[in-house]
Order: structure tokens, then C-alpha cells, then sequence
């Protein structure tokens, strides 16, 4: 059993957004462990707060209107407690993020190889040489064809997957030990999006990094993570290994949404199970479960405490009260 | 393709409140009412359109009232408090009628270059290709002048006189005010809607009327009034060359013109007409672009 | 018989896009978004439409409303060539109707729901009353009720609730046919799943026929009849949903099917079944314009197009390798039958 410290240690993290006429509690109290070396996988649909709790291990919001209350300790480093500084230091060398939409995260005015080239010699007392051989390596190893011609390219000037590979790129090139993805197959072709799937298995394999992966489909988590976190209302409810939660989930919201799936095996002219009634307000949520309003195994108890994390076995928490009922579901048909 | 993930907007979807919501128009009126700066503009503004429509009524002394015994009395002087003119006029007065035109020759030529600016521009962007190249090519030639050389020509070519100013500064904001109609109907002609309302099988002309109009007015209307303060300038420029406002009509322009000579013995009287220029350019751009930043809200 | 006529016939459908030439005649050339496409829809059935970037679905959905002119091709309509006088474009629009993927840049955000939904009507000459009280039912009927919502504004609706409006929109002309271009791909799974119930209830209630274009398979799977894919502009297969997914003919089928992810975390995929991005539709390959990817090509492939050509009943691929006297080495073995 490894005894290792996790890599990513969060407690207790609180995101609080007061931008708006109302604050806005995004995140309620989110625990999250990674080890070194695997893979985990934050599902939820808009408002679950899963890319805020990424973008909160790199401090991404906004200082105004953004308060962040609990710890976040990646590799031994504070990270709620950085200066800006350090936080400079820690971006891209401990922890760095690929996101959704390349064109977006890319200068569009500096090649991509330029923009790498910029970060390693931020990063390190590296000899601009140097540094453009170490771009050349990365472009190679995220299997860019013609690299050397590639690094020279703008953004604008490639397609889809390549995009995105330089994004990889770009996000590898200090070492970081720690790799964020904010649904970074969403956006592609479907042929596309199992290439990069299967290339960031490899990386992680081959670099030993840990990553943290967030999107909306469950068959890219799937394909990637050792480790899946479903979240809702800015709160994990259940999280266990992959092949647990897909074939023995435990808690209602996991369980319907697997459930509402489309998928081949259904009969012709047969519905969808869908899941009544819409994702909560996150400026107001109820004391109780803030799924018990649209669960089918709801019960008076659900409604006015806040279920904590059970353990079902070493790995599997869920945070439910009515795990007795869900035992005996069936989640894919 | 593209897909970007929906940002959250759950919290929109709570039980909406019964009533109805106000719509655009007054959302943009609630906010410009929180806008402090825009609400002292347009409170100066106001001020000086009362000025403009009674200030004759209501002057201390004659506007044209000349003596030869009383030139360039210094501000403060008993019956003078801003003093006279190099003709002995009080400059008070000559300032509160002067209003009445130098408003006028500045909101003026907006308001027309605003109507066929907006027809031009509109037509060009909803009909785009060819017709949109003919016509914008054509206003290019127009834009390519400066403003202000191409008002003194204009105004040299029609003659002077308060009617060919107008003329002339009318010609001289239509090409911006319809290149900014070209390009927001454009984008706008881009839209899915409009899509939407061409394939339900709706006429040009009705689209325009349902779709693009409500949603381009507004943007080129607060440049259209970011445009008045130039007016008032260019229009004072021209009765500065003596190319709009005849003598003795008092105007802002045309008293600096006059009181040029005065800089020496009376500088700050000298300045004063110069001084309600810019006091009311002032006032539009800050109301405008207030209305601007009233009108930004992001669904 | 009427029965057995196609609802929808479209025939060798062109649109190509020309490219500026800068001052110095470089750039040019065609984007060949949509080159020469022929299919029918059959009434009260749902066609799936599949292909990635490049493919022209997009294209073909517009040059089916008629948003965009094809320069080749023709479509006929119940037996009438539309833009003709028997089925002249504003007649075909009371026929015809399209659902759009954004669906907040689908509807004008200064008008109310109700006026959006009732604009349609009112063009075709309906008086504004029943107009707004068709849009108020057609409200009612995809679930959103009337008084909460007739009167409010777009921005204050969700993804889902807007696509819902979209819909009712779709409906107001009450068409035999409505284009679904990626209508639910911007929607959370949760929302999807009640905007896919909500599509076939009314399909079953008003019986219409859908063409359902979607880069999601397993939603193509679960809603289409039929489906057809493309790749740069042309139709590779099409046939019967069923027997496409679990027997695909075309080489390039077999691999965006197999690029489905896995939701098994023992048997995960291990190698892409295809390297590279869907390439751009200027410049296409000639001949077979998925030679250039395809594990199985030949120099043939090359030199000749494939044609679309029926394999069984209900299910036809564009393919040489089916092709019984094209010349490739899979292909001879169809000689002897």
C-alpha cells in the first residue's frame, strides 16, 4: 500500500465568487488526493464546479471578486499562500494547464514555438538554444509531423489537433509535475479526440505525471483516468476508481447520469431516462443534499443534513445517505 | 468544429419571478441612472438646452446692444459680469443666446447625418457583396478627406451662411457614422437569427424592420452622439473662417473669431466662448459614453 | 404510389467557395465544401447525418433551407423541384425548417420569446392575435409554460430552455420537415437527454421527418433511422442506422465508429484508428478522397472515384474495395459473383 504523501492535497477548499449582485459559492468544501503518477477525472456538467477547482490549483481567478478558503498543497508547496512571485515560479514548473480551446490559450502574434521557447527561458537559466532544442524534442514527442518547420508556425495556421498538441507542448516544456486538462478533447473531431486521449496516456506514463482531468463526457474519462470524481453543486459526490464507478456506482446523481446516456444498446423508440428537474442555483442551495430535490431515493434526512463521505471500500467515497437503496441499481442497461 | 461548453448559467434557471422583467430599453435606463458621471452630463446638457430655447428671454442686457464706451470691460464690471466685447456687447448675454445656435449647428447635422449614415450603412451591411462594395467604396472617398478640410471646402464650395454649414457638416459625418452602420449590421446580419427569419421565409425589407434595427440603433446612435461635440467644433471652426455664422449673430465660434484680437488685453474673456465649447463637448462624450457602457449588458 | 416517394430528393448538390487571390496571385483555389452529393429522406423517418470538420454537413444543411444557393444540383421536395413554380422557395420555407446549434445567437435577444416564435406565422400572413397564441401553445407544448415565459427575454433562459424556444420556433410553421444542425451538442448530458425525449414526442405528434446532424455517434445511434456519412464534401455510406454501426462498409466509417470511446476501463482503445486531422476540403485528394488515410489503399485509388453503390438492402458505401470490377486487389473477389 503506498504510504507516499499525496502529490495534489486538497481540504476543505472553498471558492466563494462576489462578483455578482449575489456571492456565489462555486465550491463547498472539496477534498481531492492524486498521487504521484495517476490519473484522476472530475465530471460534472456546467455549474458542478469542476474547472473551478482546477483552475483553483493554479490560482487562475480573479483576486477582486474571488475568495479561497481551505488547502491546496501540491508537491509540498502551499499554494493558497504564495506570493505572486512564487506563484509565477510555481505556474508551468510544478503545475501547468492545457485547456478547451487552443486558439484561445495561444498568442496568436508569437509562433508556437516562440511561445515555448519564452516559457522555458522563464523558467530556468537556459540558453535560448537550448531551449529551442528542447521545443524541437517536445514537438516530437507529441508527435507533431515536420516539427522543425512547425515550431514556427502561428496558431491560427494549424489545424485542430495540431493546436492542441502544442498546447501539450507548451504545457510540458519546464517539467511540470502536475498536468491540468480543462475539457481538452471537447472541441475536436471524434477521430481527433481518441488521438489525444491515447497521447496523454502515454505522456503520463512516460513522464510519470500527475494529471487532473476535467470534462462533461464520461467515455474520455474513462479512456484516461485511473481515478473518476463525479461533482455536483461545487461538491464531490462520489469518487472511486474508474471501473467502480462505472459498473458499481453508488451514488444517485453518478447513477443517473449514466443511466441518461445514449448509447447503442437501447431499443429504437425507447426514451431516455432523464434526470427531473434542472441544476441547481448556486447562490441559493438548500441545507440538505443539493441533489435530493431531483433524487429518486430521496428521503426526509437527505433534505436537511449534508451527507458526509462514506467509504464503501478503501477507495470508493460517496457522499450519501441512502447507499443501501442505490446497492442494488443497475447503472448501465 | 468548434464547440465551447455553455458557461454556467444555472443560476438563471430558478424559479423566475412571475412578473414580467423589464426589457432593454429600460434595463439600459436603470443602469445609466446608477451612472453618476453620465447623470451630471446629462444634467449639463439639459441646462444648456434650456439655455438654448429661453436664453433669449432671459438675458441681463441686449445681446446686440453695441458701445463704443464700453469695449473689453473686464469680467466683474457692474452690468457686465462677464464682462463686454470688443463691441461693447455684454458677454453674458451673447454667451446664453449663443447657445441656441451653437447647439443647434451641432446637433443638427447628427440628427440628419444619423438618418441617411444609417440607411446607407444599414443597406450596405444587410445587403452585402456587390451592393455593399459599391456603396462603401463611394463613402471611402468621402472618409478618406479630413473632416475638417473637407467642411471648409464644402462650405467654400456652397457659400457661406448657417444653411450651407449645415449642409456641409451633414456630408462631412455621414461616411463614419455609415461605416459604423455597415459594420454592426453585418455582424449582426451574421447572426443565427437572422438566419432564422430568412428561412421561415420573411422579406428583406421586414427583416431589417424586426430584426437588425432594434438591434443596430443603439450602437450607432451612441456614436452618433460621441459625433456632436466634433460638430459643435468643426461648426465653430467654419464661423471662425466666417464660412457659417454671420456677424453680429452670436455664436460660439464666430465670438472667438471676433475676440481674437482681445487675447492681449482680455485673455480670459477672450476664452470664455472657448471655454462653453468645451464644457458642452464634455458633456456629450461623457454622456455618451455612458450610454455606451449602459448598454453593454452581457446576457 | 405516393407512399413510396421520398419526402426529400436531393441531387449532385454543389457549393464550392471561392479563395481571394492576394495582389500577387497567390492563395486562390476552391474550398470544395460540398461537391456533388445525392441523397433522399424518406417521410416520417429520421436521417442521421455524421462527419467530421471538413465534411460539409454544415454546408448541406444550409443549402437544404436554402440559406445559401448551390452552384450544381437540385432539390425536389414531394415531387416538386424546389424553386420552381410548382414549389417556389416560399412555399418550400412553409415545408422546411431549421433548428441552429447556438442557441442563444439563434434568437434575437431584444425580442420576447412569444414575438420570436411568432414571427414566422405573421410573415405567412397570419394575424398577430393567433400568432401569439400559436407561439403560446407551441410554448406549452415543448414544456416551457406560456405565462412564465412568453414574455421574457432570451438571456434570461438557459441553454436547454433556449433550444426548447428554438423548437417551438421550428414548429410555428407546422413543416413536415425540420434540419437539426448539432442542436443539442452545446447542452450538458442531463439537458440533452430531456431535448432528445422532447424531439421524438414531437416527432411522433406531428409527425415529422428529421434530419439530425450530430458529431455525437451514440446520439446518431439512438435517434436516426438512417444515417449518412460524409467526409470532404461527398456521401461515403448511408443506410439503415443499425446495420451501419454494427457492420460499416467504408473504411472510414469503420474508423470514426471505432473512435468511439470505450466506456470500459479494462478494454481500453490502444491505438488511433486514424493518424492526423480531418484535412481541409481546398485542395482534396484525387480520386477516393479518403485514400490518403486509409490503411487499405491502393494505387487505384488514386486514379478513380468510388461510387456509391448499394450493398444490401438499405445500406450503399462509396467505397473501390466494393466495387467488383474497379481493379483493387479486395475488390476481385467480387468478379466471381
Amino acid at each position: 500500500m503506498n504510504t507516499d504523501p499525496p502529490f495534489v492535497d486538497v481540504r476543505n477548499l472553498h471558492v466563494n465568487f462576489t462578483g455578482g449582485r449575489k456571492p456565489v459559492p462555486a465550491i463547498n468544501g472539496v477534498d481531492l488526493q492524486v498521487r504521484r503518477g495517476e490519473v484522476v477525472a472530475l465530471i460534472g456538467e456546467s455549474g458542478s464546479g469542476k474547472s473551478v477547482t482546477l483552475r483553483s490549483l493554479l490560482r487562475l481567478h480573479q483576486k477582486r471578486h474571488t475568495q479561497m478558503h481551505g488547502q491546496i498543497i501540491v508537491g509540498g508547496v502551499d499554494v493558497l499562500g504564495l506570493t505572486d512571485a512564487a506563484l509565477a515560479d510555481y505556474r508551468g514548473k510544478v503545475a501547468s494547464m492545457i485547456f478547451q480551446e487552443p486558439l484561445l490559450a495561444l498568442d496568436p502574434v508569437y509562433s508556437v514555438g516562440a511561445q515555448i521557447v519564452e516559457s522555458i527561458m522563464r523558467h530556468g537559466r537556459v540558453s535560448k538554444n537550448d531551449a529551442h532544442q528542447r521545443a524541437l524534442s517536445l514537438f516530437e514527442r507529441v508527435q507533431i509531423p515536420s516539427p522543425k518547420r512547425r515550431l514556427q508556425t502561428y496558431p491560427h495556421e494549424m489545424s485542430g489537433g495540431m493546436r492542441q498538441r502544442a498546447m501539450i507542448a507548451l504545457a510540458l516544456a519546464c517539467n511540470p509535475q502536475l498536468l491540468l486538462a480543462d475539457e481538452p478533447t471537447t472541441a475536436l473531431d471524434a477521430t481527433v479526440q481518441i488521438q489525444i486521449l491515447l497521447l496523454l496516456r502515454e505522456l503520463q506514463r512516460d513522464l510519470g505525471l500527475s494529471v487532473i482531468f476535467v470534462t462533461h463526457d464520461i467515455g474520455a474519462a474513462v479512456e484516461v483516468a485511473d481515478r473518476i470524481a463525479v461533482m455536483y453543486a461545487g461538491r464531490i459526490v462520489e469518487e472511486g476508481p474508474a471501473a467502480n464507478l462505472i459498473r458499481t456506482p453508488r451514488h444517485p446523481y453518478t447513477l443517473a447520469l449514466l443511466r441518461s446516456r445514449a448509447h447503442g444498446a437501447l431499443t429504437k423508440g425507447s426514451r431516455l431516462v432523464t434526470i427531473p428537474g434542472a441544476p441547481p442555483d448556486l447562490s441559493s442551495l438548500p441545507n440538505g443534499c443539493a441533489f435530493a430535490e431531483r433524487c429518486n431515493f430521496a428521503q426526509d434526512e437527505c433534505r436537511q443534513n449534508q451527507p458526509a463521505a462514506i467509504a464503501l471500500s478503501t477507495n470508493h467515497l460517496v457522499s450519501c445517505l441512502q447507499t443501501d437503496a442505490t446497492s442494488n441499481v443497475v447503472a448501465l442497461a | 468544429m468548434n464547440l465551447l461548453r455553455v458557461q454556467s448559467d444555472a443560476s438563471k434557471v430558478m424559479a423566475l419571478p412571475y412578473d414580467r422583467t423589464p426589457g432593454y430599453w429600460q434595463t439600459v435606463g436603470q443602469r445609466l441612472l446608477r451612472d453618476k458621471v453620465a447623470i451630471v452630463a446629462a444634467l449639463v446638457i439639459l441646462l444648456l438646452l434650456l439655455l438654448a430655447l429661453f436664453g433669449g428671454m432671459l438675458t441681463p442686457s441686449d445681446p446686440y446692444k453695441t458701445s463704443m464706451l464700453s469695449r473689453l470691460k473686464p469680467i466683474g464690471t457692474a452690468n457686465f459680469p462677464l464682462g463686454t466685447d470688443e463691441l461693447g456687447r455684454d458677454m453674458l448675454s451673447r454667451l446664453m443666446v449663443g447657445a441656441r445656435l451653437s447647439l443647434f449647428m451641432g446637433i443638427t447635422p447628427v440628427i440628419l447625418a444619423f438618418i441617411i449614415g444609417s440607411a446607407v450603412g444599414i443597406t450596405a451591411g444587410y445587403a452585402g457583396g456587390y451592393v455593399n462594395s459599391l456603396i462603401m467604396r463611394t463613402i471611402d472617398v468621402f472618409y478618406a478627406f479630413p473632416s475638417v478640410l473637407l467642411a471648409i471646402a464644402l462650405s467654400g464650395a456652397l457659400g457661406a451662411g448657417i444653411t450651407n454649414s449645415l449642409i456641409s457638416l451633414t456630408v462631412v459625418f455621414i461616411p463614419p457614422i455609415a461605416r459604423v452602420a455597415e459594420s454592426v449590421t453585418t455582424q449582426i446580419r451574421g447572426r443565427d437569427f437572422v438566419d432564422a427569419a430568412r428561412a421561415s421565409g420573411a422579406g428583406a425589407f421586414t427583416i431589417v424592420r424586426v430584426h437588425v434595427l432594434g438591434n443596430v440603433l443603439g450602437p450607432i446612435f451612441v456614436y452618433a452622439t460621441s459625433l456632436i461635440a466634433v460638430a459643435m467644433i468643426l461648426a465653430s471652426g467654419l464661423s471662425f473662417l466666417g464660412l457659417g455664422v454671420k456677424p453680429p449673430e452670436p455664436e460660439w465660434g464666430l465670438m472667438l473669431n471676433t475676440l481674437r484680437t482681445a487675447i492681449y488685453s482680455q485673455p480670459w474673456i477672450a476664452a470664455l466662448p472657448g471655454v462653453m465649447i468645451f464644457i458642452t463637448s464634455i458633456a456629450f462624450n461623457l454622456l455618451s459614453d455612458g450610454l455606451r457602457s449602459a448598454m453593454e449588458i452581457k446576457g | 404510389m405516393a407512399s413510396d416517394q421520398p419526402l426529400l430528393e436531393v441531387r449532385c448538390l454543389v457549393k464550392h467557395f471561392p479563395l481571394k487571390k492576394d495582389l500577387i496571385g497567390r492563395g486562390g483555389g476552391v474550398v470544395r465544401a460540398v461537391d456533388g452529393i445525392s441523397f433522399e429522406v424518406r417521410e416520417g423517418e429520421t436521417l442521421g447525418v455524421v462527419g467530421e470538420s471538413g465534411c460539409g454537413k454544415s454546408t448541406t444543411a444550409r443549402l437544404l433551407m436554402h440559406l445559401i444557393n448551390p452552384d450544381q444540383g437540385e432539390m425536389v421536395f414531394d415531387g416538386a423541384v424546389v424553386g420552381s413554380s410548382d414549389m417556389p422557395i416560399k412555399r418550400f420555407r412553409r415545408q422546411a425548417q431549421m433548428v441552429f446549434q447556438d442557441s442563444y445567437a439563434s434568437l434575437n435577444p431584444r425580442l420576447t420569446i412569444e414575438d420570436s416564435i411568432a414571427f414566422a406565422p405573421q410573415v405567412h400572413g397570419l394575424p398577430h392575435k393567433e400568432s401569439i397564441a400559436r407561439a403560446r401553445d407551441l410554448l406549452a407544448r415543448v414544456g416551457l409554460e406560456p405565462r412564465r415565459f412568453a414574455e421574457r427575454y432570451p438571456h434570461e433562459l438557459s441553454g436547454g430552455q433556449r433550444q426548447r424556444v428554438n423548437i417551438a420556433r421550428a414548429l410555428a410553421l407546422q413543416p413536415r420537415m425540420i434540419i437539426l444542425d448539432e442542436a443539442v451538442s452545446a447542452l450538458d448530458k442531463s439537458v440533452e437527454a430531456q431535448v432528445l425525449n422532447l424531439l421524438l414526442d414531437l416527432k411522433d405528434e406531428f409527425n415529422l421527418t428529421y434530419i439530425f446532424i450530430s458529431h455525437d455517434l451514440n446520439v446518431v445511434r439512438f435517434m436516426s433511422d438512417r444515417v449518412m456519412v460524409m467526409y470532404l464534401g461527398e456521401v461515403v455510406e448511408i443506410g439503415d442506422s443499425e446495420s451501419l454501426f454494427q457492420a460499416p462498409l467504408h473504411p472510414y466509417t469503420r474508423a470514426l465508429l471505432s473512435s468511439i470511446p470505450s466506456m470500459d476501463p479494462d478494454q481500453r482503445t490502444e491505438f488511433p484508428p486514424l493518424q492526423g486531422d480531418p484535412p481541409n476540403p481546398i485542395n482534396p485528394p484525387a480520386g477516393c478522397r479518403f485514400h490518403t488515410r486509409c490503411a487499405d489503399a491502393e494505387s487505384v485509388c488514386s486514379q478513380r472515384l468510388p461510387k456509391l453503390v448499394s450493398q444490401s438492402h438499405n445500406h450503399s458505401a462509396a467505397c473501390l474495395m466494393l466495387e467488383a470490377d474497379s481493379g483493387h486487389r479486395k475488390a476481385r473477389h467480387l468478379l466471381s459473383q
